[in-house]
């Protein structure tokens, strides 16, 4: 708690807000940010699940890809459809490497002739770099480093943005919008983190400061911090890169299989595509599920999965506390003949088995906007 | 009397001589929302410095310590449904378990109220 960091972290355009609003500051990939105001996680849990929270993002990557054939380009990276995507639609896809394991998940907007792609903090310089020899000049790789991104995330977000630009009210989901808010100009993408309706925006960093507070300002707005975008990504079913997914694990194996083209499963032409090409049509060894322990005892990331025979099947990659579903929730890697739906199980905590079983993601039930 | 151990966990001896254990007002607020406890059973020997309990918040589990040596004669069974006391009322209702004491001198090394105080302000 008082230990000095080793290296200094970086400060997002709303860390002054964060401070003045109270938060908890912790270092989160190589920035300070906000694990909870002081609600507290649950109240901030529960508030977005029921009005609406804003989240600071802008630790995130924003990039825009530039170039005249910008996503058939980009599909030499990521296995999703992207030539398809219509104009400002958004989708989401992973990077892979030759033995099809995910280097990062990430939205990609269609931009007119360009892309609009939004990669995690934690990968961001290590995804720069990676689009830059994998595009290998024929399309141009900006980071759009003086923008901030927040998120207005719960089923109240579109009536409150809506007061602002009253076309967000019917903006179709995982869709993006030139959008003027409070006089700021911003790119509005109907999608989030959350299994709720809600917005990111992102933002001219000069103005994020100002707009948060105009959205704070709304009496249906209260700030979110990193720790219940956790337990409502989780609750969500949504994974987590570098716990969920990794460089080890393959979309297939992590059951996105849903996010990969089907032109792209006939054709390949991305990293790994011979592998999640076998994958596809011989199936996996492990498959990623939701599962529901018995009792209250939370099954944190790394907990051990046995059979009931006591031999180990997998591991957890997220489990933590799902306060909508008001207990404990995980997710994790098991072998394919315990992937079923209330498929028994063991977590051993602390060294004790504990019951548990295979359950439907997600936990709680997405509301996206389908218009 | 009433003792702090600078890993913020309160021993307080009742009249019966038994012991109270709990966590304080200032690790329960690093917790943050507190959602599963876990007690040890009736009649364990605890060792000053072991581990005796668990505390889990959303985020994270955290060992809770036997501040002295002891036997568990009793436990909150309030706070497997409720576990939100040990943030509502961490020194009254949010108390974990009872120790017969082996060894009262034990409590002297540990700091008093005002001690524990000053130590939690150098922890900022």
């Amino acid at each position: 708690m008082s230990a000095p960091s080793p290296e200094p972290l970086q400060r997002t355009p709303l860390h002054a807000l964060h401070v003045a609003l109270g938060a908890k500051m912790v270092p989160f990939a190589g920035y300070e940010m906000p694990v909870q105001y002081p609600a507290g996680i649950i109240a901030e849990h529960n508030h977005t699940r029921s009005q609406a929270g804003l989240f600071d993002v802008s630790h995130m990557g924003q990039v825009r890809i530039r170039g005249k054939k910008a996503a058939a380009d980009f599909e030499r990276l990521v296995p999703g459809d992207i030539q398809s995507l219509g104009a400002f639609r958004t989708r989401y896809t992973q990077f892979t490497n030759e033995s099809g394991g995910i280097l990062d998940d990430l939205m990609a907007t269609r931009w007119g002739e360009d892309l609009f792609v939004v990669v995690n903090a934690a990968c961001k310089a290590a995804d720069i770099e990676h689009m830059k020899r994998g595009l290998d000049g024929r399309a141009a790789v900006e980071p759009l480093e003086d923008r901030a991104l927040l998120a207005l995330q719960g089923p109240a977000a579109a009536t409150v943005l809506s007061r602002f630009a009253p076309s967000c009210a019917t903006q179709k989901f995982m869709s993006m919008a030139e959008l003027k808010l409070d006089g700021v100009p911003c790119f509005v993408t109907r999608s989030g983190y959350t299994g709720e309706d809600g917005f990111e925006l992102s933002v001219p960093a000069a103005a994020a400061e100002k707009l948060a507070r105009r959205l704070l300002a709304e009496p249906e707005v209260k700030p979110i911090g990193l720790g219940a975008r956790d337990s409502l990504r989780l609750e969500a079913g949504l994974c987590l890169y570098g716990h969920d997914i990794d460089a080890t694990t393959t979309p297939v194996e992590a059951d996105l299989v849903w996010s990969i083209g089907k032109r792209r499963r006939q054709e390949g032409g991305f990293p790994g595509a011979d592998v999640i090409r076998c994958q596809l049509d011989h199936g996996t060894t492990r498959l990623r599920v939701g599962i529901l322990p018995e009792g209250r005892a939370p099954a944190r990331e790394q907990t051990e999965i046995i059979d009931p025979s006591g031999r180990r099947i997998g591991t957890v990659t997220s489990g933590g506390f799902g306060p909508t579903v008001g207990g404990p929730i995980a997710m994790g890697y098991v072998e394919v003949a315990s992937a079923k739906d209330g498929a028994p199980l063991a977590l051993v905590v602390r060294g004790t088995p504990r019951p548990a079983k295979v359950a439907p993601l997600p936990f709680v039930p997405q509301r996206y906007y389908r218009g | 009397m009433l003792r702090f151990t600078n890993e913020h966990e309160w021993i307080r001896v009742e009249t019966d001589g038994a012991a109270t254990v709990g966590i304080t007002s200032y690790a329960q607020e690093q917790l943050g929302d507190v959602v599963y406890v876990e007690l040890p059973a009736l009649g364990k020997e605890v060792t000053k410095g072991g581990d005796a309990a668990v505390v889990e918040s959303v985020k994270a589990a955290s060992e809770v310590y036997a501040p002295v040596d002891g036997k568990v004669v009793a436990v909150n069974d309030k706070l497997s449904g409720e576990p939100s006391l040990v943030n509502s009322s961490p020194m009254g209702d949010g108390w974990f378990f009872r120790l017969q004491l082996s060894d009262k001198s034990q409590l002297d090394a540990l700091m008093d109220e005002a001690a524990y105080k000053k130590f939690c302000e150098g922890q900022h």
